[in-house]
């Protein structure tokens, strides 16, 4: 199977004052051409700093940790300098942030901003054909008068027509995989969709691969073709959408699901919430780092950490097609685990 | 944008009236006055009295006001009591060296700060911050006057390479000699504005660089140089207007204590003279022009802010205000 990113091993160490706040510990997926991967998880779980490894980007007092492997087309981009960077960002792979208003500069006409990203890397191009492309590259994004769009400033757009602007500004290079880090948080519902949408669209049009950051297991439903879970910079579970959501096996990516409001669901059901904290990962526990909050937990979680094992035949009765992968770190998949319980 | 245009006009009027009566009235109600120096030790009472009609002294501040205001409308600012000479053409003879002066140190204070003011934000808390900011401390610290004082000995005294007052070596008109005089209080004067400005750009670079948009830009591939000259430049000086428009009345006002220690022949050693004698059309003329400047000064500041930044453009329009 080629991939187009590999990540192996992956950890990030933030060095602040009250110690080493470990936000990814040893983090290992893969992102196959073309294909959609959701990385989810709750806030400060790691996503966004694992998104940030890929592009280079992760800063001071920030450091990742030696051994870490990001292997994009085969090449391991970890060591890269700060001009290999410059090259690898924007045309290899993009990345579009949460709040497009903040993102983008106040100051600077939309037009400037989206070509800014051709300057980096199409030298060759005249001024014309750059204003050409980002037209185009507008328009199929579905922005209404993309012309006129060209000159005009962040703030005289509403919010999902920045997020569209994002995009563009993403796109306009080609690159081979677009991380989207929280791309809807800001939005309203309907506009969230649209979003969401364009970029399923987009990618069919374009042949990019997506790696989807994202809090919510709800917008990635028929989205991502991959997902990930996080829980306290570790992956807990990781496998095909569908598996995830009809037999997931890691009781933090049960309480995720059973946590999204359900439409379907008849009654006063009170929303569901998942009780207690993240640990404090400048000093994270021996065992698995979701013990504390999991309704299942036994003695050997506080003390051993559980590792990555296929989950292709558990109780639930899942089974992986070809192709398909599904694997969760957990004491409950060990066999001794159900004559105890 | 008229509308505002309006508004700021009258704000400026009433400033200006309140301005120019509470500056009078403290002139009048400041021991000693201009009769001093007409009236001596032998002179009879009504010798006195006579001198003090005749400089208009003997009626009531606001009668003195009225009187002067009337004319200060129609663009007579009065004479000298001093040397019964007009006010105006003696400002204007002095403009131009003051000008020159204060322009020429904040253009100075100002080509220096802003890539010494970014290149200390951008490097914050490495040893060249450490050392630019050490320095700022400095400049804001040391007294010009001081410093004024130790140039004037160390470069005049000691190495005798620079004049130490005047703008001209009498019999030489040169350019050369210009600068030559021009450098000590240049510097001097610069060195204050400076470290503010370099504090400040400081700051505004931090602020900037912390901000997504560098974030974005940086997941462009936009190199490091190219995100502060395109990305934070702009922003960062923007700011710096508001200070500048404040600067302005400086521009033209001069310097009171940098003029007095360099012998420079400017405005402000003028108001400084007319202080000492009481000599009020001048400091009524030098005090209003001050704060003209100052208000009209806030004001092109505005003016350019909603030209340089976007934002505040579509507000003006908007709402008109």
């Amino acid at each position: 199977m080629n991939h187009l990113l590999e990540i192996k091993h992956l950890t990030v160490s933030y060095f602040t004052l009250s110690g080493e706040v470990q936000a990814v510990r040893d983090v290992s997926f893969d992102v196959r051409p073309c294909r959609t991967v959701a990385l989810v998880g709750e806030s400060g779980c790691g996503k966004s700093v694992t998104a940030k490894s890929i592009m280079g980007l992760v800063k001071k007092p920030g450091k990742i940790r030696k051994g870490s492997e990001i292997i994009f087309e085969g090449t391991d981009i970890a060591g890269f300098s700060e001009k290999e960077w410059n090259r690898f960002r924007g045309k290899q792979c993009s990345m579009i942030f949460q709040d497009a208003l903040v993102s983008l500069n106040p100051t600077m006409k939309i037009g400037k901003q989206i070509i800014e990203n051709l300057d980096n890397h199409e030298t060759g191009l005249s001024a014309g054909e750059k204003r050409q492309m980002a037209i185009d590259v507008l328009k199929m994004t579905e922005i209404p008068d993309a012309e006129a769009c060209l000159n005009k400033y962040p703030h005289e757009l509403s919010g999902g027509m920045r997020q569209r602007v994002m995009i563009a500004m993403a796109l306009i290079t080609n690159p081979k995989l677009l991380i989207a880090d929280e791309p809807t948080t800001s939005l309203d519902v309907t506009i969230q969709n649209q979003i969401l949408r364009l970029m399923k669209n987009l990618q069919k049009k374009l042949g990019m691969a997506i790696l989807l950051i994202t809090h919510d297991l709800g917008i990635v439903a028929d989205l991502a073709d991959e997902i990930v879970v996080m829980y306290a910079g570790k992956i807990v579970e990781k496998g095909a959408c569908r598996e995830i959501f009809y037999h997931p096996v890691h009781p933090y990516t049960q309480a995720l699901l059973s946590s999204v409001p359900r439409l379907d669901e008849r009654g006063k059901q009170k929303l569901r919430t998942i009780e207690g904290n993240i640990p404090d990962m400048t000093n994270p526990p021996d065992g698995c780092a979701f013990c504390d909050r999991c309704p299942y937990a036994m003695n050997i979680c506080a003390q051993y950490m559980p590792v990555m094992k296929p989950a292709e035949k558990h109780e639930n009765g899942g089974n992986c097609k070809a192709g398909e992968f599904h694997e969760a770190a957990c004491w409950l998949m060990d066999k001794r685990a159900g004559e105890k319980v | 944008m008229w509308k505002y245009f309006c508004k700021k006009t009258i704000q400026l009027m009433i400033v200006m009236i309140l301005i120019s009566f509470f500056s009078f009235a403290i002139i009048y109600f400041a021991p000693g006055d201009i009769s001093m120096m007409y009236i001596s030790q032998d002179m009879t009472e009504e010798q006195k009295a006579n001198v003090m009609a005749e400089l208009g002294l003997d009626k009531s501040m606001l009668e003195q006001y009225i009187a002067w205001a009337g004319r200060a409308v129609h663009g007579d600012l009065g004479v000298s009591l001093a040397n019964k000479a007009s006010v105006l053409p003696q400002i204007a003879k002095r403009l131009p060296s003051t000008i020159l002066l204060m322009g020429c140190s904040f253009l100075l204070s100002l080509i220096l700060a802003i890539p010494l003011g970014l290149w200390s934000g951008y490097h914050k808390n490495t040893w060249i911050d450490n050392l630019i900011s050490s320095v700022t401390y400095m400049g804001m610290s040391i007294p010009s006057f001081w410093f004024g004082m130790l140039l004037i000995i160390l470069f005049s005294g000691i190495f005798h390479i620079l004049p130490s007052s005047g703008m001209h070596t009498v019999g030489d008109n040169s350019v050369l000699d210009t600068v030559k005089h021009m450098i000590m209080p240049c510097i001097t004067l610069s060195m204050g504005n400076l470290a503010v400005y370099i504090r400040y750009i400081r700051a505004n670079t931090i602020g900037q660089l912390s901000e997504e948009y560098v974030l974005t830009a940086e997941a462009k591939g936009t190199s490091k140089g190219k995100i502060l000259r395109n990305h934070v430049l702009k922003n960062t000086l923007l700011p710096i207007i508001t200070l500048v428009g404040m600067n302005l009345a400086s521009l033209v006002c001069g310097s009171f204590i940098i003029e007095s220690v360099f012998g420079w022949p400017g405005i402000g050693s003028f108001a400084m003279e007319a202080i000492g004698k009481r000599d009020y059309p001048i400091i009524m003329a030098y005090v209003m022009m001050s704060g003209l400047i100052l208000v009209i000064g806030n004001f092109i500041a505005d003016i350019l802010y909603a030209i340089a930044d976007p934002r505040i453009k579509r507000g003006g329009t908007e709402s008109g205000t």
